[in-house]
């Protein structure tokens, strides 16, 4: 059981990494796509059966499309980042990111309520999940509604072209 | 002793599949030749029968061309990713008689998951090639994929719904039974349940990238789009991925509409339901050749039109319909309450958004400057 | 280490990973990038709670954790938006050459 947990973290940390450190944008948004399914195989290893699939359903499929999307959109010449590899900013940078890896660290580490090993929670099924969700969570879940809506209406907004003066979209918004 | 059975439940469903692909290849050949008039495939075997096999050691013994320019790592990747995720999908068809391999809680929520891997998988092919048409067609494929997504998700919903399941076995299960002692229960003879069965047909043929959707890959402008620059074995990898997914829309519209195994007659229930199933399956293959035969390919902005201005809208007005079907218990009122809402809808979106006189013209947001 | 420690750890490096990648790197779309595995990292931890402390609350961490993808998704398509609006106003995604405030 555990074999299993410790494999699928080692493999979300060599992802996380290629994506920060690879300086080619796609092989990024790549590495990127594969730790979303990593941490998913951890949700599904870890019980959480529904998340799981939702986060592959989610990240893989719509979020990491979207950032190569993007990527293909933008920057189709100049993929490569370029630069100083030690810049003042870079350095500073990861000194912030180890500052507070270490205080995370430091806190988990030395927290007594933290030893327990892994329980297993009462049982989820769909049905109750169903239940949960639109009863208990019934406000969350039209706050998510209308969130999702508007994030949408906003990023169709943002990503249309703003119509030029006197031409023919213009004048179909005066209608 | 249950890994053997599992072993052998695998052999056979990838033994029908694979041979369905051979055999669907070639009855797409015969059946576009004979529509369009002409002979197809003649030469190998009898009536050409054994073109598939021919086809399959040209593919394997052919060079395997790679641009000097491409990414090697991810356009050897590319194909695998493509195919994997397709094979991944048969797993969890209900194929119903004990043939079924998994019976997942979250069936259509795992099939959804792994059929969108494969949008990464033609954006990867694209991108390797280092070629301009296959960047355009990736890009294409992938907007057209991500777009019919929305409806697709929001039809499969709908027996979901009435099923209070996303199980794919329980949802067969659900439409087990016959009205009047003929008629059998499947979803797809209730009026959400056409609707859905049609609106699922069309986005699944535009996911797996099928005319009249098939512009990432349309010859005339974009060469062969995200598959230009491949050759011999990956090709053959990319048309086996394309088929698979073919195959694995049409099982889900099997199971979620038409009944999974079910018979269509109470006299015919000594069928063994797998059967029943691949029955099913192979007719909706036929359709989707049949299809490609008949309609025309699409533009690109009016692709973009059919699926945000009339499947979206549809789709919602469909699970609403639904809704009132299953709180109506059925029966004539739901007949007339739920049809008469898509029937209204169908034709408000034929007459206002689809018809209207700007929709059809070409509109450029990003290709201005 | 306790098993919990362990993957609170991989979580805090997750977290540490995208942070590093929205601090040093020059592409709007990698501040983007590491600003999702930061959000994960932060779904991660509440499945691995609701795994450990799931028996006083059977479903909280859990849903909580479903609401995060679904707000994450949100942002990530605006942010995304916003980078296309951003590259078509100033041709570049580099965050050092979107340095006017009247463009």
């Amino acid at each position: 059981m555990n074999v299993v947990l410790f494999i699928i973290a080692a493999l979300i940390l060599v992802g996380a990494l290629a994506t920060v450190c690879v300086r080619n944008l796609v092989y990024c948004a790549l590495s990127l796509a594969a730790t979303f399914a990593a941490l998913g195989m951890l949700y599904l290893a870890l019980g959480a059966e529904f998340i799981g699939w939702v986060q592959i359903l989610v990240y893989v499929g719509a979020v990491a499309v979207l950032i190569v999307f993007v990527i293909l959109l933008t920057a189709p010449d100049r993929m490569r980042s370029v630069g100083p590899l030690f810049s003042r900013s870079r350095i500073l940078g990861v000194g912030v990111s180890l500052g507070v890896f270490g205080t995370i660290a430091y806190a988990v580490h030395k927290s007594g309520s933290l030893k327990g090993s892994l329980s297993m929670p009462a049982e989820t099924d769909m049905q109750s999940i169903g239940e949960e969700l639109l009863s208990s969570y019934l406000v969350p879940l039209e706050a998510t509604g209308v969130l999702l809506t508007v994030a949408l209406i906003g990023a169709v907004l943002f990503a249309r072209e703003e119509p030029v003066e006197g031409s023919e979209e213009s004048q179909e918004s005066k209608d | 002793m249950w890994l053997v059975i599992i072993q052998l439940k695998i052999g056979i469903i990838l033994t029908f599949f694979s041979l369905l692909f051979a055999v669907a290849s070639l009855a797409e050949r015969k059946i576009l030749a004979r529509i369009q008039n002409r002979r197809g495939p003649n030469r190998v075997g009898p009536c050409g029968l054994f073109q598939p096999i021919a086809d399959g050691i040209k593919m394997l013994i052919k060079e395997d061309v790679v641009p000097r320019k491409a990414d090697r790592a991810l356009h050897f990747l590319a194909p695998i990713v493509m195919v994997a995720p397709m094979v991944l999908l048969f797993g969890i068809l209900p194929y119903g008689g004990g043939l079924t391999l998994v019976d997942l809680e979250v069936g259509l929520l795992f099939f959804f998951a792994v059929s969108s891997v494969s949008e990464l998988a033609v954006f990867m092919a694209g991108w390797s090639s280092a070629n301009k048409y296959s960047v355009f067609g990736a890009m294409r494929a992938i907007a057209q994929m991500v777009s019919y997504e929305v409806p697709l998700v929001l039809v499969a919903i709908t027996p979901v719904m009435v099923a209070g399941s996303l199980s794919l076995v329980h949802m067969v299960e659900d439409q087990a039974g016959y009205a009047i002692g003929v008629i059998p229960n499947w979803f797809v003879l209730t009026p959400w349940g056409i609707v859905g069965f049609l609106l699922l047909f069309v986005t699944s043929l535009a996911e797996a990238n099928r005319t009249p959707f098939d512009l990432p890959e349309g010859e005339s402008e974009l060469v062969a789009g995200h598959l230009t620059e491949y050759s011999g074995f990956k090709y053959a990898l990319f048309f086996m991925g394309e088929y698979f997914g073919i195959f694995a829309g049409s099982g889900l519209a099997v199971a979620l509409f038409l009944g999974g195994g079910g018979a269509p007659l109470p006299l015919l229930q000594w069928i063994p339901p797998y059967l029943w199933f691949f029955v099913k399956l192979v007719v909706l293959v036929g359709i989707v050749i049949w299809v490609r035969a008949s309609l025309p390919r699409m533009r690109i902005d009016q692709l973009m039109d059919l699926c945000w201005k009339g499947l979206v809208p549809l789709a919602f007005v469909n699970l609403i319909a639904a809704a009132i079907w299953h709180y109506s218990g059925g029966g004539w009122q739901g007949w007339i309450l739920a049809g008469g809402l898509l029937v209204g809808a169908y034709l408000m979106l034929n007459r206002v958004v689809l018809r209207s006189r700007c929709s059809w013209e070409r509109k450029y947001y990003l290709a201005k400057s | 280490m306790s098993t919990l420690q362990v993957l609170l750890t991989v979580s805090a490096l997750l977290f540490c990973l995208g942070l590093t990648a929205a601090l040093t790197r020059r592409s709007v779309i990698m501040i983007l990038i590491g600003i999702e595995l930061m959000l994960n990292a932060a779904n991660l931890n509440f499945i691995v709670f609701w795994r450990a402390h799931g028996d006083s609350d059977p479903s909280g961490g859990f849903m909580f954790a479903l609401f995060g993808i679904a707000v994450a998704a949100a942002e990530a398509a605006v942010g995304l938006a916003l980078i296309l609006l951003v590259y078509r106003h100033y041709r570049s995604t580099r965050s050092e050459d979107l340095n006017k405030l009247k463009g």
